[in-house]
């Protein structure tokens, strides 16, 4: 079902994580999503991993959902590690026919697999510890330059903001209207490929049609709650780097210098 | 002065195209500050119409509307008429804006450039006032229809409107919902004095406000105290419209000769009226 | 003649998320049966399991464990043919409008026959027949169902249902959002639909007025179990045990109750006013 999707879910919380500025987290997690991709050797990708176990349990979230969120890309996983696996070069360990296995190639898809799963656990630590409004926030904030070049840089946080807000109410949506057709004997699960297009049009216009309803009254709250655009609006929520974020910034600049450290000294073992 | 002002109203929907439909035809109404006014009449009477004039979403075709003394026609007005005026719509689905229950309800207060700690403090205090303060931090899509448009109340609120219309907020919600936001818009109307116009469809709403205006066709059928205008059980049911079942037996005993004193708007006063006549 | 059951449930229940801390039963063990004709509402609050009981009957929710039988026949015995089912046990759902899709309204109401494998003439003759029955005129049929009212939309979309001409009718809050006027008329096509085809009808409502004008019986749902099924005026005359389930009777029978424990001599399972002022006139005029 539609709500046992945990990847981009928020967990309401007050952990250190939680309380973390968004601009930070997002710079950091982009941070180390490039270092999981330069961690080429094993000491680097275990410096990795602990940094990426101690966010997750000092984000306070219950590890079943972190496994949960890896669940629906298990096979995305499985799928490159074993494509990686022919992949390897020098001593072949085992050869038949064409496809051949080497040390290297084992390593090799270890280390892709490793690097998936950490890509999502990271991304999941930003999602799962800050609201989506948070997020957004965060993202106007730090695109804020660019209004000076006519980038509608509030305009696009609020077309988030709002996108993000209608996901699940407009996936409920859907389910009733299938329901709905269903009802009235249409065939969803049957057929080739173009009747299975077909098969959508009696979802997908009453969904454009009711999406169309939404949007006008939402426009007329928005409106009568006196939203004029992004010009001197203030925000409830004012984001000042504290304490907790300086500590932060510099353990990851010791980071960073030790990575590079390791990465100079343990020779890589994926190009 | 009376804190809106109606004169001889009128409005007309896709006015001179074919389809023009005219939903206001000449209205006069005063509302009165601290109020509860129930306004009732049937779907397409121009109901949701006068909603959106209220608050300065649509301009009157001609007569004129103040609120506050502001003429909502002036558009330089509109933003100082939706700071008095907030407005709640029926399906609680459509007007939350953000993803965090005290996200959206800060979304009103930050649109009027209000300095960040002072939202905070008006948000805590909207939730507390519809009791909601311990969802806060939820997302609006996990709650009840009945939460929803509490939210939405509080995210008027907490613009400090003095007046709050709500255009059938209910008529989504299930009895359990009805009767929460019933207790809601009560205590905001007793406790916090701001003026509630209420929109709505069940009759055993409209008895529970302070004034009754009835509208049928685009103008003001009859307006007064609940209990007046429900003891006026022909016209109503003649304009299609519904009593409450206790009024409406008390109507008909009186009418059959049995002598009942006063007319009854709820189960109880019915049942005491019935008593007193078989004691006296 | 004998009675016949449209549908009997055996120890139907359905709970989600089975073997995870969030299990939850919404349907627990319900037996009934509904019998050949006739008019049964449904009543029980948010949550109490009705939605997906309703649901099960026409299978698009299968049962965790327990059999629904329709006409006697267990409709997941095949569950490659369960469409079938769906035509013979009509669901029409909350808000309904929010279904229509086609250019036309006719042609939207033709969805259903069509589906079932009608030719286009026998298509359109049942849509003719489902629209007569929710009293929408002609002149509306070649119109696109988004220029119709608010309560015209709803009609259309019932006579999608209707149109399958199905044994068992489900209606969901049919009136739900509607104004009196058309609460009082959708009510009554319902109800002479139900009169003149004979079908059965099962309507879900928190109205309980309007379960008290139209129902033969009233199955009452609480926390996922059958609570009652009896017939209205008995279901109404436990007006506490209602309210214990956060559940209200009609005003006139809340009255009645009272009157009678003030030693009238009244019927404490009156429904309407009509059948109160026959009692109350003759009590009262001395």
């Amino acid at each position: 079902m539609i709500s046992d999707i945990t990847l981009g879910q928020y967990f309401p919380g007050k952990s250190v994580i939680h309380r973390f500025d968004p601009r930070l987290k997002l710079i950091l997690t982009v941070f180390f999503i490039v270092l999981v991709f330069c961690a080429g050797n094993f000491v680097n990708m275990a410096l990795v991993y602990a940094t990426v176990i101690c966010g997750m349990v000092m984000s306070k979230v219950p590890m079943k959902i972190y496994f949960k969120s890896l669940k629906p890309i298990f096979f995305i996983v499985a799928f490159t590690g074993i494509l990686n696996l022919f992949y390897g070069t020098g001593e072949p360990l085992w050869q038949w026919g064409f496809i051949t296995i080497t040390l290297n190639g084992i390593l090799n898809s270890i280390i892709i697999a490793l690097r998936i799963i950490a890509l999502i656990l990271i991304s999941s630590i930003l999602t799962f510890t800050t609201s989506p409004t948070q997020l957004t926030d965060a993202i106007e904030r730090i695109l804020k330059p660019l209004t000076y070049i006519k980038v509608p840089v509030h305009e696009f946080a609020m077309m988030m903001t709002i996108a993000l807000r209608f996901v699940p109410t407009l996936l409920e949506e859907t389910d009733k209207i299938m329901s709905a057709q269903k009802a009235r004997g249409a065939d969803m699960e049957s057929g080739g490929f173009t009747q299975r297009v077909k098969a959508l049009i009696p979802v997908l216009i009453p969904l454009f049609v009711s999406a169309f309803r939404r949007a006008y009254d939402l426009a007329t709250a928005m409106e009568s709650r006196c939203y004029n655009g992004g010009n001197g609006r203030t925000k409830m929520k004012i984001l000042k780097i504290q304490r907790n974020d300086i500590i932060m910034i510099t353990f990851c600049v010791v980071f960073l210098a030790g990575f590079i450290a390791i990465a100079f000294f343990v020779p890589p073992i994926i190009r | 002065m009376s804190f809106i002002e109606v004169r001889d109203l009128k409005y007309t929907y896709n006015l001179g195209e074919n389809d023009a439909h005219e939903a206001l035809k000449g209205l006069s109404m005063n509302i009165e500050e601290g109020e509860f006014v129930a306004l009732l009449g049937h779907n397409g009477c121009g109901k949701s119409t006068l909603a959106k004039i209220f608050n300065g979403m649509y301009t009157p075709l001609s007569g004129s509307v103040k609120v506050d003394g502001l003429d909502t026609s002036i558009e330089k007005n509109q933003i100082e008429v939706r700071r008095k005026v907030g407005l709640v719509q029926q399906n609680p689905d459509n007007q939350l804006v953000a993803g965090i229950v005290e996200e959206d309800v800060a979304f009103g207060p930050e649109n009027l450039g209000i300095p960040p700690l002072e939202i905070r403090e008006r948000v805590d205090e909207a939730l507390k006032a519809v009791n909601m303060y311990e969802y806060r931090e939820h997302a609006p899509f996990k709650l009840s229809g009945g939460q929803k448009q509490r939210v939405a109340i509080a995210g008027v609120i907490a613009m400090r409107t003095k007046c709050i219309v709500l255009d059938e907020p209910t008529a989504m919600l299930d009895p359990r919902g009805r009767e929460e936001v019933m207790e809601t818009i009560k205590k905001l109307n007793r406790e916090h004095g701001i003026t509630i116009i209420l929109i709505t469809h069940y009759m055993d709403e409209a008895v529970q406000s302070g004034r009754v205006i009835v509208m049928d066709d685009g103008k003001v059928l009859t307006e007064g105290a609940p209990r007046e205008v429900f003891s006026n059980v022909e016209l109503l049911k003649r304009h299609k419209l519904d009593v409450p079942q206790a009024t409406e037996l008390a109507y008909k005993l009186k009418n059959a000769g049995i002598d009942l004193k006063g007319v009854p708007m709820n189960t109880l006063e019915c049942i005491d009226l019935i008593e007193q006549y078989i004691n006296s | 003649m004998t009675e016949l059951n449209v549908i009997e449930t055996k120890n139907l229940s359905f709970t989600y998320g089975i073997g995870t801390p969030f299990e939850k039963h919404a349907v627990k063990d319900v037996n009934l049966e509904i019998k050949q004709g006739e008019f049964l509402g449904i009543i029980g609050h948010t949550g109490s399991g009705k939605s997906t009981f309703i649901q099960m009957l026409n299978g698009l929710i299968k049962p965790t464990s327990g059999t629904i039988l329709l006409n006697g026949n267990d409709i997941w015995a095949e569950p490659k043919k369960i469409r079938n089912v769906r035509f013979k046990v009509g669901m029409v759902f909350q808000y309904p409008e929010y279904q229509l899709f086609e250019e036309t309204v006719i042609k939207d109401i033709c969805f259903g026959p069509m589906n079932q494998g009608l030719s286009e003439e026998e298509a359109l003759k049942r849509a003719k027949e489902a629209a007569f029955f929710v009293g929408l005129p002609d002149n509306l049929l070649e119109k696109s169902p988004f220029e119709l009212s608010g309560g015209e939309k709803r009609r259309a979309a019932i006579a999608g249902v209707i149109a399958m001409d199905p044994d068992v009718l489900i209606l969901d809050e049919p009136t739900a959002g509607l104004d009196p006027m058309g609460r009082d008329l959708l009510l009554t096509q319902i109800y002479n639909y139900h009169k003149e085809r004979k079908n059965t009808v099962l309507l879900v409502s928190h109205s309980m007025e309007d379960i008290g004008r139209v129902a033969d019986r009233v199955l009452v749902m609480n926390k996922g179990e059958k609570a009652m099924l009896e017939n209205t005026r008995d279901v109404f005359s436990k007006g506490y045990e209602l309210r214990d389930m956060g559940l209200k009777i009609p005003q006139v029978t809340h009255i009645m109750q009272k009157l009678k424990l003030m030693g009238l001599d009244v019927d404490e399972g009156t429904l309407r006013v009509e059948d109160a002022l026959r009692q109350l006139i003759p009590l009262l005029k001395k």
